[in-house]
């Protein structure tokens, strides 16, 4: 069996001792004895060598792919090697949340420099420390948006659907209305959305780009929401923002967004990041932790968790949310990435994402896959094709996992970790069965 | 210590990545602001990260007793299988057969959990203990709904509940009725009774509460909100103290929440990645987020449950969490489980008993993984308070308890060694405690002064409140 309690029989003898009783079971004498376990049904512990065979032997019966041309909501791009090796230092690894600000500046100061870079990405005035994930983002985004007349969000249905039913499960939970506007030829349809917005409406949901890869008219969008009196909520891949339309200059008043792509593995799921952040006049309405600049009674530069009097161990059952720990060392390793890749890194890898994806998306055209939808996306992107099935098979048998099967196609996504010769092979892959 | 932003060179940058190789394309409406992040070179990155990495307390620089936290051991070997490329470098929406082995992961994580904790079922999606909770509760939303109960609008808390259940409960559409505790700081079983009634719709509880003692009314309190209609939720903040000893579900609750990085061993992050696991009995199973893992003769699937109450994040919540429990859990088995609450017990009533030697406790012992001190009367002899004892910790490399919480108790330090502290490293910190007790007597004044040790001395929260100042502006 395996353990990690230090302490000799010995010891424990005189700790008991030191207690006064006799066995540690008199300690647990308020537990009433008919309930207390005989024997749990678990496996018998493990050394190390054996736990890390067996988990080991698990970690093997997942495929993992040489090239990966499906993002649809988790991406595969290149992370820097000191991404991996700054992060992994301990002390930031185990430390809890930053309690006690004199012995936690790293972490403070961390998030405060992540703060500053989710500012200059979206272009808001004020960042949160994070929170869960995209998903969990948006879906408190639409809450900072309530108030008692306006209790209606409304929600492009070409946002991820993984996003949209998160919010709606927080929408159950929260009592709120939520309602999607339709879509036209794989964009928000901004005529319908016109008619819908009533005095109802708390606030509109656009993701940029959307779903399907494709580039919304964010600038309009906002334009339109305003003029009924909601706010603009926008959901914006991160790394598209080096090069796209910031959400300050489209007038969101929120931008939300899955900043998984900033450094952090696919790794089924999770842990990944939300970024939220805000406008000046919106800022106090922003769930989760704030670290804040000030400085010590020496007057040295210092950091701590501030405007905690939104937060729920403060405020209780007024809070604005009830979000406590959040995603703390996920943040950590979005900002050395963004310190990696530094302006131009990340401008760089979002052009020859777009780059890459344009170019796959034309060689598959020439094949006879064309794109279902028009216009300008970034890089994602709905190709049409008779036998998903067939071509996916054919690109798995290659080590490539090809796109998403999605109504009407395939959504394909290209990062920069994708070279050129891995976007030939699979065009000649899929020729072959096409 | 200067920003990132301070430092370096426009200019200065790494070489990551290669030429584009295709014909470039750009948006028709570009982004038009600067984008201000840092410009410096590698060296000066890993250097400026790990000197904030310098300036952070875990739990291998030393004793870190904060209450209802459990900052155990993380071990390594959970680091080493999460890193796994197996695990990593899978996208979510692989085929299924292609992720048998993370499927397997959340299978085996379900089962062996269910069984410690007395559930049937149970979902990895929730991120962390507030989000579990609040999944928990919208199951227990989903189940009046379903039944056509709607009137069970109220969820009860105990006074001495962590903020985020009341929060929680108001999240998931509720209102929330306060009950006092009785002054052993357990359940006022009366208060109780006239706080149920048909709009109830389930009580939330810890136990051991937040004060460290096993309510050993349990059986009569989960049994007079079942009389009443209502369901049980278990905040498993403090599961630490019972596992393998005494389960939730033979307790008497409906729908429970684990903190992972508490209770198995999975590190905090300065404040997360965590897991909020959430386990169920089966007459919830139906209405659990979706999607979950099931198994027949082919293998393991995902599926959505009858009634789901949707998803509550993308996923499958945040996976390589649960790598590492599941690794935690696999290597303590059977035998482990229940040694590691023990000796967290055993460790509690140690430095309990040696700290009442002058320290007062909030509540007699003996206690479970933890316990309460109220320095109340301290503060009135000699003026320093559980903020001037907690800051004279930190000069002697110990993380201070958690201060002022729970709220009943004024004045408060709660204190949770956990099982992987040794017998020598809490006598070194009780005879620092006990110091810092004579400190106060002798030089209150010290004490008020303290930290002096630490990068930064004590700040002004105020003026960071007053003058929020969120993000480097360059000036």
């Amino acid at each position: 069996m395996g353990t990690y309690v230090p302490n000799t029989e010995s010891q424990k003898r005189s700790m008991l001792d030191t207690v006064g009783v006799g066995a540690v079971e008199e300690l647990f004498a308020s537990v009433p004895k008919e309930m207390l376990v005989d024997r749990l049904d678990l496996p018998e512990g493990m050394s190390e060598l054996s736990v890390r065979q067996a988990v080991t032997a698990m970690a093997r019966k997942n495929r993992v792919y040489d090239t990966v041309l499906r993002g649809a909501g988790a991406y595969r791009h290149f992370i820097p090697a000191v991404v991996k090796s700054i992060t992994s230092r301990e002390e930031l690894v185990t430390a809890y949340t930053p309690y006690q600000a004199e012995i936690s500046q790293g972490i403070l100061q961390s998030i405060f420099e992540y703060q500053t870079m989710i500012c200059t990405l979206t272009g808001m005035d004020v960042s949160n420390a994070s929170v869960y994930d995209g998903a969990t983002a948006a879906a408190e985004a639409l809450a900072m948006c309530r108030d008692r007349k306006r209790n209606k969000a409304y929600v492009s249905a070409c946002a991820d659907p993984q996003v949209i039913e998160t919010m709606r499960t927080y929408c159950f939970g929260s009592e709120m209305e939520l309602a999607l506007i339709p879509e036209r030829d794989g964009r928000t349809d901004l005529e319908a959305l016109k008619g819908l917005l009533a005095a109802d409406a708390a606030c509109v949901y656009l993701a940029q780009p959307n779903y399907y890869g494709n580039m919304e008219d964010a600038r309009a969008t906002g334009e339109i929401v305003h003029a009924a009196g909601a706010k603009f909520i926008m959901g914006c891949n991160p790394i598209a923002l080096a090069v796209m339309e910031t959400p300050a200059a489209c007038g969101a008043d929120v931008a939300v967004g899955e900043a998984q792509p900033l450094g952090l593995d696919a790794a089924f799921g999770g842990p990944y990041l939300g970024y939220m952040a805000a406008t000046k006049a919106m800022f106090r309405k922003l769930p989760g932790r704030i670290v804040g600049q000030t400085h010590d009674v020496d007057g040295n530069v210092g950091y701590v968790l501030t405007l905690t009097a939104r937060e729920q161990h403060i405020r209780r059952e007024k809070a604005s949310s009830n979000i406590c720990s959040n995603q703390a060392l996920c943040a950590f390793t979005a900002g050395v990435y963004l310190t990696a890749m530094g302006s131009e890194g990340l401008r760089q890898a979002a052009a020859l994402s777009m780059s890459k994806a344009h170019y796959f998306a034309a060689e598959l055209e020439k094949i006879g896959m064309p794109r279902v939808h028009t216009g300008e996306y970034f890089h994602e992107f709905v190709t049409k094709c008779d036998s998903p099935e067939k071509v996916l098979q054919a690109l798995d048998a290659h080590g490539i996992l090809g796109g998403l099967p999605v109504e009407g196609g395939i959504l394909w996504c290209v990062t920069e970790a994708v070279s050129r010769e891995e976007l030939d092979r699979a065009v000649a892959v899929i020729e072959e069965v096409c | 210590m200067k920003l990132i932003f301070e430092k370096g060179a426009p200019g200065q940058h790494l070489t990551l990545m290669p030429p584009c190789d295709v014909p470039e394309v750009t948006l028709s409406r570009p982004r038009t602001e600067p984008l201000d992040l840092p410009h410096v070179s590698e060296t000066e990155l890993t250097r400026h990260y790990t000197a904030l990495s310098k300036r952070v307390h875990g739990v291998n620089d030393g004793f870190y007793p904060l209450g209802s936290c459990t900052m155990k051991y993380n071990p390594k070997i959970n680091e080493d299988m999460a890193a796994l490329p197996g695990f990593t470098q899978v996208h979510p929406l692989q085929p299924e057969e292609t992720v048998q082995g993370c499927l397997e992961v959340l299978h085996e994580s379900e089962k062996l959990l269910c069984e410690i904790t007395g559930m049937d079922a149970m979902t990895f999606q929730p991120a962390a203990g507030a989000h579990g909770e609040f999944t928990g509760l919208l199951l227990i939303k989903a189940h009046h709904v379903h039944r056509g109960d709607t009137a069970r609008k109220k969820i009860i808390v105990p006074d001495s509940a962590h903020g985020t259940n009341p929060a929680s409960a108001v999240m998931a559409g509720f209102s929330v009725v306060n009950i006092p505790s009785g002054e052993d700081g357990c359940v006022d079983v009366e208060a109780l009774r006239a706080a149920v009634g048909p709009d109830t719709a389930g009580l939330m509880l810890t136990n051991p509460n937040t004060v460290g003692i096993f309510d050993k009314n349990i059986l009569e309190i989960t049994r007079i909100v079942h009389d009443s209609g209502g369901l049980c939720y278990y905040d498993g903040a403090n599961l630490n103290a019972v596992m393998g000893v005494v389960r939730p579900g033979d307790m008497g609750f409906d729908v429970i929440h684990l903190n992972l990085h508490k209770t198995f061993s999975t590190p905090h992050g300065g404040g997360g990645p965590g897991s909020g696991a959430v386990g169920c009995k089966d007459f919830l199973r139906p209405y659990l987020p979706g999607p979950v893992v099931v198994q027949d003769e082919a293998g393991y699937h995902l599926t959505r449950p009858k009634h789901s109450i949707g998803r509550v994040k993308d996923f499958c919540g945040n996976f390589t969490v649960v790598v590492k429990a599941l690794t935690y859990i696999l290597t303590l088995g059977r035998e482990g489980i229940p040694e590691a609450a023990k000796n967290a017990v055993l460790n509690a009533n140690y430095m309990m008993k040696r700290l009442s030697e002058k320290y007062d406790m909030a509540y007699a012992g003996p206690c479970m993984h933890e316990f309460v001190m109220t320095l109340q009367d301290l503060k009135d002899e000699t003026g320093c308070s559980a903020m001037d004892v907690a800051k004279g910790l930190l000069d002697h490399g110990i993380h201070p308890p958690t201060m002022y919480f729970p709220l009943i108790v004024h004045e408060a330090l709660m204190v949770e060694p956990t099982e992987t502290e040794s017998q020598e490293t809490m006598d070194q910190v009780c005879g620092v405690f006990l110091s810092l007790w004579d400190l106060a007597h002798s030089n209150p004044q010290a004490l008020h002064d303290a930290p002096t040790k630490t990068p930064v001395r004590r700040l002004d929260e105020v003026g960071a409140a007053r003058n929020p100042v969120l993000r480097y502006t360059g000036e």
